[in-house]
């Protein structure tokens, strides 16, 4: 046995995963070194999606960066806008109406849902459950007609503005939501037959990936996949935003901190969104949508006619931008991937003089090696797209 | 800012080596001589009533015209007390470099690598200091306020 285990080609083989594998959704590469079908050593390269989000947003004006943060993570742009405005309002030190911020938290809870959505179907799909990916595409689905009809577009939404909202909801928006709820929660429970006893997805996915709770404090993990290691760290409720401190809703955690806990997480996330958004529907009240401060919120079109100094404000915010006070401040909230923070820095012109993210799947993506050396190349799969790593957001 | 627990605990301990402390906004900050900065943040992270235990951002910000010219800002968080830190650092042109503080938080591994990649600052003591978001060839680094935004890269060829 030993004279011929000599004579093996027992060599460590260098492959390439990437950086354009069907699996690896966004482009990122992996460089591995295996032995055998075991992973020895994990590089991951990332860039691939790289645009310069900051050097764009100091080049342009304080709202004109509210499209690029649609691309960030460009599964759930509400939460993007929503972060970014609240950031601008922090450093400024506005309070937006309540209605608005009511609207904020469904545009928010919706995007959630679509993401973990898109996560759960996308997973579901690379392990070989084309059934489960096109019954969650369909709720998708119903939730971006939902955001379709609330903002206009359904990806690229970029609903929010600093100190309120674009439009406010429409009519028949609140019947349209709860029945398209009804036909997702359907959904919800096939998929979750479909998946959640499924022996052969059970085996993919459970005890891959574990990720300790005090490493992945250390690692700087947020989010679903910190909270499937049992920590219940959720930005909503730790520092509550918006109106999220009056709405009802639980936490979920996982036991293990493994691939079957961060799905069972989102799992249980979409459910607790839904129960938000059916509550600030409950609640909203009537009034406002926009702050009443013509130097930081255009008018309506009656007031830029009537009312002297929203003209002037018009014109000047139209070609300087608005003017935060000089500062710097530091706001998040929970993306649907963990915590989104953004961190600008005002020299009290109408560009933002640094305007930089925290991106959630960056720390998550950084840990992969951890995650999958000594398992199979296999545990890949379901290891990365439980990470949920978003390529225009980790890369900017 | 005078309860502010963090900034007595800091100045108690460190006095001469905090530069300036604020708090704008309900954010919390302490600028520290980079001399200090690894001892300041294992204080932060290990002092039974900090527990820092999140290094939740890392980045840099380029005051060019400033002397120092470059800050470099962590943002820390306490699960444990549920408290938010800034910590800033100052590097100047000239010495363009500051330890790295990986072997505390190994999430800074990644932001550290951004930060040298995008502003050019060198961490001292990183394990695998290279450029992350863009290739080994580009020339310069972006993010610094000289670099022109409409600046052209040479084209390369095939690596390896």
């Amino acid at each position: 046995m030993s004279d011929s285990a000599k004579d093996l080609h027992s060599e460590h083989m260098v492959i390439n995963m990437g950086p354009s594998h069907p699996v690896t959704h966004g482009t990122v590469k992996f460089l591995l070194t295996l032995e055998g079908e075991t992973i020895v050593d994990m590089k991951v390269d990332i860039g691939y999606l790289h645009r310069g989000f900051e050097k764009m947003c100091e080049n342009g004006t304080w709202e004109q960066v509210m499209p690029y943060t649609d691309r960030l993570n460009y599964v759930s742009p509400l939460i993007n806008n929503v972060g970014y405005a609240l950031a601008v309002e922090k450093l400024i030190d506005i309070d937006v109406p309540e209605r608005c911020k009511y609207i904020r938290v469904i545009a928010s809870e919706l995007a959630r849902i679509s993401d973990h959505y898109t996560n759960i179907a996308a997973s579901g799909l690379e392990l070989g459950a084309f059934t489960a990916f096109l019954y969650f595409v369909e709720a998708r689905e119903l939730i971006w007609d939902l955001i379709e009809m609330m903002c206009g577009a359904r990806v690229t939404s970029n609903y929010v503005r600093i100190g309120g909202i674009k439009n406010d909801l429409p009519d028949g928006f609140k019947t349209k939501a709860r029945e398209s709820f009804k036909r997702c929660r359907q959904l919800w429970a096939d998929v979750d037959k479909l998946l959640t006893k499924n022996r052969i997805f059970i085996d993919r996915v459970r005890d891959v990936g574990i990720m300790p709770p005090d490493e992945a404090i250390a690692w700087g993990f947020t989010g679903p996949c910190l909270r499937a290691c049992g920590i219940p760290y959720d930005v909503r409720k730790f520092h509550p935003y918006l109106v999220y401190d009056q709405m009802d809703f639980e936490v979920p955690v996982g036991a293990k901190g493994d691939n079957f806990d961060r799905y069972l997480v989102r799992m249980e996330e979409i459910n607790q969104s839904m129960r938000i958004v059916e509550q600030a529907m409950e609640k909203i009240p009537s009034g406002p949508i926009n702050v009443d401060m013509p130097e930081y919120r255009w008018q309506s079109k009656d007031d830029i006619g009537n009312r002297i100094e929203s003209l002037i404000f018009h014109f000047k915010t139209v070609i300087e931008g608005i003017k935060p006070p000089k500062g710097e401040i530091y706001s998040a909230v929970e993306g649907a991937n963990g915590e989104l923070g953004f961190y600008l820095v005002s020299d009290g012109s109408g560009k933002p003089y640094k305007c930089r993210v925290r991106p959630p799947c960056f720390p998550l993506t950084a840990a992969m090696p951890r995650m999958v050396k000594g398992g199979f190349i296999a545990d890949i799969v379901p290891t990365f797209d439980m990470i949920n790593m978003i390529g225009g957001e980790c890369d900017r | 800012m005078k309860n502010n627990v963090t900034t007595n605990k800091l100045n108690a301990r460190f006095l001469e080596s905090i530069v300036e402390t604020h708090s704008y906004r309900g954010d919390d900050t302490a600028i520290v001589k980079k001399e200090k900065l690894f001892e300041i943040c294992t204080f932060l992270r290990d002092d039974e009533e900090l527990l820092y235990n999140f290094m939740m951002d890392l980045t840099a910000v380029d005051y060019l015209g400033r002397e120092p010219r470059f800050e470099v800002v962590y943002h820390l968080y306490s699960l444990t007390y549920n408290r938010r830190f800034r910590i800033k650092t100052l590097v100047s042109e000239s010495e363009c470099s500051v330890d790295s503080i990986v072997p505390i938080w190994v999430s800074a591994n990644w932001f550290e690598r951004e930060v040298y990649d995008l502003y050019g600052i060198i961490f001292k003591g990183h394990p695998e200091l290279r450029r992350i978001l863009l290739y080994e060839e580009f020339q310069g680094h972006p993010l610094r306020k000289d670099y022109p935004i409409n600046k052209r890269q040479p084209l390369i060829g095939p690596t390896n």
